[in-house]
């Protein structure tokens, strides 16, 4: 059987289409959840004050939301704005920018589900702080989100970029590849910074006075968690923006689909161990912030060694690249 | 297109060299993330011991360490001698 340019079009941007909303709806929708379950063990603690609990639920829950909603606009656009380019590089282009958009929205959905719940928790024990505590969450759920917005970014690449050019051998495996490397790798930073910022709404309720230097230790702690998603971004744009040789083989297509998969895999795990590594600290900061040095310095050093397996996979990725 | 059997076996070697690298560092990741998790706690709680703590927490994310190095020898050996 022999389709056409056109229909092949379709089945990518549909299949995309599906793909990313199928992916993006469960993280935002797990962490949505968290969020009420910890809204309502706050209420039946404090049922006094549960206007404002449910108000923080619910500001918490839009921004969880948020990542999902990208996932829907690139699918909605897949869906019904016809493709730039006609070519068969586009057609993986539409379907990669689809994985990438769903897969980077899982861990920023999770994540920030867990800033929400401490936040709530957090008001039903101390509810004078509540707006100090909503503050501090609204900045750490945006920092969660940042993984799903390196998604957003490198889709809209996909859906637009003038890839027609280029030659289908190998370029449509660089293509899914930087899909994958991108969207995989953000699924570890989003959940690792999810847990730093629900660690340090929960000190922030438990020792108001340590606040500032608690949000400080929950940005350094939120930051380092999310290296590993700056490398599958970083790998990502290589493997878009890279020119290269017509080949009809199959080695050199399955070389740089390989550094994007390997890219985008080797960066979950560091970005949920720096996240548990993070979690801890910020909590210690808060109960007991004159150690903050120490327990900062611990935190590096133990962060510094977690990472060290996302840069091997970056080294691989690498060299699968350029190399090969 | 015609595949050459060449071709085929370093099309796999590579791709299995990324699958290697990519699953290989998720454990230790997790897991050194946890010894770090655990020291912190642990020095929140005795600070004198901050020391003790740190080298022991490297000695552990150490060994946790070995089936990531493992993954790089094998992805490694994938791309450049097999």
């Amino acid at each position: 059987m022999q389709f056409d340019v056109d229909v092949w079009l379709k089945v990518g941007s549909y299949a995309g289409g599906g793909l990313a909303i199928g992916f993006g709806a469960i993280g935002a929708a797990i962490g949505e959840g968290y969020t009420a379950s910890q809204a309502n063990g706050a209420i039946s603690r404090n049922p006094s004050i549960s206007g404002e609990i449910l108000k923080t639920m619910l500001v918490g829950q839009a921004i969880a939301e948020s990542a999902s909603i990208f996932a829907l606009v690139v699918a909605l656009i897949l869906l019904f704005s016809p493709s730039p380019g006609h070519s068969f590089v586009n057609v993986w282009a539409l379907f990669a920018a689809g994985i990438c958009v769903g897969l980077a929205a899982i861990g920023s959905g999770v994540g920030a589900g867990y800033p929400a719940g401490a936040a709530c928790t957090g008001t039903a024990r101390q509810p004078s702080l509540s707006k100090r505590l909503t503050t501090n969450m609204l900045i750490g759920s945006a920092v969660c989100q940042t993984p799903a917005i390196f998604g957003l970014v490198i889709s809209f690449i996909l859906i637009y970029s003038e890839a027609a050019v280029k030659p289908l051998w190998p370029t449509w495996a660089a293509v899914l590849g930087a899909g994958l490397s991108t969207g995989l790798s953000a699924i570890g930073a989003g959940y690792g910074s999810g847990l730093v910022a629900g660690a340090s709404c929960e000190g922030i309720a438990r020792q108001p006075k340590a606040a500032t230097v608690t949000t400080n230790s929950m940005l350094l702690g939120q930051a380092i968690s999310q290296t590993t998603a700056i490398y599958g971004l970083l790998i990502g744009f290589i493997l878009l923006f890279k020119s290269y040789p017509e080949s009809t083989d199959l080695a050199p297509a399955m070389a740089l689909l390989s550094a994007g998969i390997c890219m985008g895999i080797g960066g979950i795990g560091p970005g949920i161990g720096e996240g548990i590594c993070a979690h801890s600290a910020v909590k210690w900061i808060a109960r007991n912030s004159e150690q903050a040095g120490v327990l900062s310095r611990t935190m590096l050093v133990g962060m510094a060694v977690a990472e060290s397996t996302g840069i091997y996979s970056m080294v691989i990725s690498l060299i699968l690249i350029f190399v090969l | 297109m015609a595949i050459e059997g060449a071709d085929l076996v370093k099309a796999a070697a590579f791709l299995g060299a990324g699958f290697a690298m990519g699953l290989g560092a998720i454990g230790p990741g997790v897991g050194e993330g946890m010894a770090a998790a655990k020291a912190c706690e642990a020095i929140g709680r005795n600070p004198k011991e901050a020391g003790l703590l740190t080298r022991t927490m490297l000695v552990g994310q150490a060994v946790s360490e070995s089936t990531g190095i493992y993954s790089l020898v094998i992805a490694l050996l994938l791309l450049f001698v097999v």
